[in-house]
């Protein structure tokens, strides 16, 4: 099963660097999703992936009478997961609206914050 | 103890949500000035708890660490808190007299106060999950004021700097995944102990290099800065200047926070790392200066090259290095966040800051071109400025390594610096008028100048206190670098006494 994840991540992040490299924004974009989707499969990974029952711990007891899950990485997964989807839904809106108002979506096309000055 | 802790950053939060809710009337600029002078206050008091007692730790919810989430402040977290509320006021207040209505009805104020939070919340915690929720709060308050008003200019920076600070937060996120693989723990005091367990120090020191590259797009070190000059620029004054002031330089803290107390395992190998990328970007970040006709622009690519010194402190990670770089960390926000509030009362009474387009600015406001040069010298390092001390702790630190080309690079560096800053005062003070239209002063009302001046001289008084009675701050930065060399009592009060001693750091380390 970590293996299986191991190459899926691997995999993720060739595609997402391969979509990143277009100079297009928004497959630019697409290619970060998939590459943040990626990360937080390592997150899951690096927890161990095992099949024990949930972290439940039995009334008067201290301690889960055997072993259970680890369940940190998914918590941090839950985050990164929920603050990974605002911002790229902000970053899809910003570039929207990007190109409505530059007409473009070609990144070496969008130079009206650094103007070509003369000489260069 | 622990309100003391979490004081810096719910007043910053509660004062967003009461500016939210008057964003549309005038109250709304006074509760984020209050918002942020009590932020300025409660920073002090922490400050002062620091200083009398070493490092603070409180465990939110009574969880112990590594378990619960832990806020820590040692004596440089401490000072960065500090010197975000100053920041924070004396650019709340500039934002009376430079930020439209139009734009307080978006909501500035709040994000100005998350933003505020977020920094602050970055410098107090102690567990590197929470830096990365920390960072994402921070990132997207600069998001939202970085395109506030949604010119065609501000869009297009803002597509750089969104894209290019994402790809830095996933990397981020990775390595956090990887380093909890490799030790079962995410708090950073824990941390210092689990990685000396860790037998693949390989493996160590890739995600060590992972982390360099993250907080290095935040931190815009060469050859990751190319966001920076892109977008800073665009926003409003204000805003730019609170960046330049401050997001960055949560970048730098991240960077010697994790490179003095987690991964200094393989020194040798990281921090020569450092040293090249600290060399390399104070060299590209003044010469891109010297080539820009921009007064902001210039300006940006200045910030890009005085990261390079705060590197370079860490890069050669003696007692001395360290003390320059957090004095560098401290006297260069106060400065740089002083020079974009001139470059913005220069642009409101000359009409631009492009400099062929300007001029005469000398001779109709002679106070702003002397308030112009404190900051600009103490940048370039005149004596007896407080820029002077950083430059000069540092290139003594690395002479005493014999380390002569990294303290040529810096002095020349400061050399080069000078030259830009001529070439703005030259161009936007000294000339007249390319177009014979001598700038007006009376474009300000008595109310609006108040508020520009204001924060403007009391930065650049502030300058000249750290210039002219440099021995407390060295005195405090040489406290703050033997707190960062030897973190034991970081760990200690962090963890508890019983856990470390369980563990055998007190016989591992002695600390000073």
């Amino acid at each position: 099963m970590e293996l299986l994840i191991s190459i899926m991540v691997g995999v993720m992040i060739a595609t997402g660097t391969y979509l990143m490299l277009a100079r297009n924004v928004l497959r630019f974009i697409f290619g970060l999703v998939l590459i943040s989707n990626a990360a937080n499969l390592i997150i899951f990974v690096s927890g161990r992936l095992v099949a024990e029952s949930p972290p439940l711990i039995p009334e008067g007891a201290d301690v889960p009478p055997e072993l259970v899950a680890n369940a940190l990485p998914q918590a941090l997964v839950l985050t990164a997961i929920v603050i990974g989807f605002g911002l790229f839904a902000f970053a899809l809106t910003l570039v929207y609206r990007g190109y409505q108002s530059m007409g473009t979506l070609m990144s070496d096309e969008m130079r009206l914050a650094e103007p070509k000055e003369d000489g260069q | 103890m622990s309100w003391l802790l979490a004081a810096p950053i719910v007043i910053p939060f509660t004062t967003a949500v009461l500016a939210f809710l008057f964003r549309n009337g005038p109250e709304g600029r006074w509760i984020s000035i209050i918002g942020s002078a009590g932020l300025l206050i409660a920073s002090a008091l922490l400050m002062q708890a620091v200083l009398a007692d070493g490092v603070i730790a409180g465990q939110m919810g009574n969880w112990p660490a590594p378990f619960g989430i832990t806020l820590v402040a040692d004596l440089l977290s401490a000072v960065m808190v500090v010197i975000t509320g100053v920041t924070g006021l004396a650019v709340a207040i500039y934002a009376l007299a430079d930020i439209e209505s139009r734009l307080e009805k978006l909501g500035y104020h709040a994000l100005f106060q998350v933003l505020l939070a977020g920094v602050c919340g970055a410098f107090l915690t102690g567990d590197l999950f929470n830096l990365y929720v920390w960072f994402e709060v921070m990132l997207i308050a600069s998001f939202g004021l970085l395109i506030l008003g949604g010119r065609r200019q501000q869009l297009d920076g803002g597509i750089k700097y969104v894209t290019i600070n994402l790809v830095s937060t996933i990397l981020f996120l990775a390595g956090i995944g990887l380093l909890y693989g490799m030790t079962g723990t995410l708090n950073l005091a824990d941390l210092h102990l689990a990685v000396q367990e860790v037998e693949n120090k390989g493996l160590l020191t890739v995600v060590a290099v992972m982390f360099m590259v993250a907080f290095g797009v935040k931190a815009a070190v060469f050859p990751l800065f190319f966001w920076l000059p892109a977008s800073y620029h665009t926003p409003s004054v204000a805003v730019s200047a609170i960046f330049a002031g401050l997001l960055t330089k949560v970048g730098v803290y991240a960077l010697i926070r994790m490179f003095t107390l987690v991964f200094t395992e393989d020194v040798e190998y990281t921090h020569t790392i450092l040293l090249w990328i600290a060399g390399f970007t104070m060299v590209t970040g003044v010469l891109g200066a010297a080539a820009m006709n921009d007064f902001r622009r210039i300006l940006s690519f200045h910030i890009v090259s005085q990261i390079g010194y705060m590197i370079l402190g860490l890069a050669l990670f003696t007692p001395l290095a360290l003390v320059g770089s957090v004095f560098y960390l401290v006297h260069h926000i106060v400065v740089k966040a002083n020079l974009f509030l001139v470059a913005g009362v220069a642009r409101r009474i000359a009409g631009s800051t492009e400099l062929s387009a300007i001029g005469g600015l000398y001779k109709t406001a002679p106070v702003l071109g002397l308030l112009f040069l404190i900051p600009a010298f103490s940048l370039a390092g005149f004596p007896p400025l407080s820029g002077f001390w950083a430059k000069y702790i540092l290139v003594k630190a690395s002479l005493d390594l014999e380390m002569w080309l990294i303290a040529g690079v810096a002095l020349v560096v400061g050399l080069l610096t000078i030259y830009s800053m001529t070439k703005i005062w030259g161009s936007a003070f000294w000339k007249p008028h390319p177009a014979g239209l001598e700038p007006k002063l009376s474009s300000l009302s008595n109310r609006d100048r108040a508020a520009l001046i204001l924060p403007i001289a009391s930065l650049a008084i502030l300058t000249c206190v750290i210039g002219l009675f440099p021995e407390p701050f060295v005195q405090f930065a040489e406290r703050a670098a033997d707190q960062l060399l030897s973190p034991t009592d970081y760990v200690q009060t962090v963890l508890g006494l019983e856990a470390t001693q369980a563990t055998g750091l007190a016989q591992l380390e002695t600390g000073p």
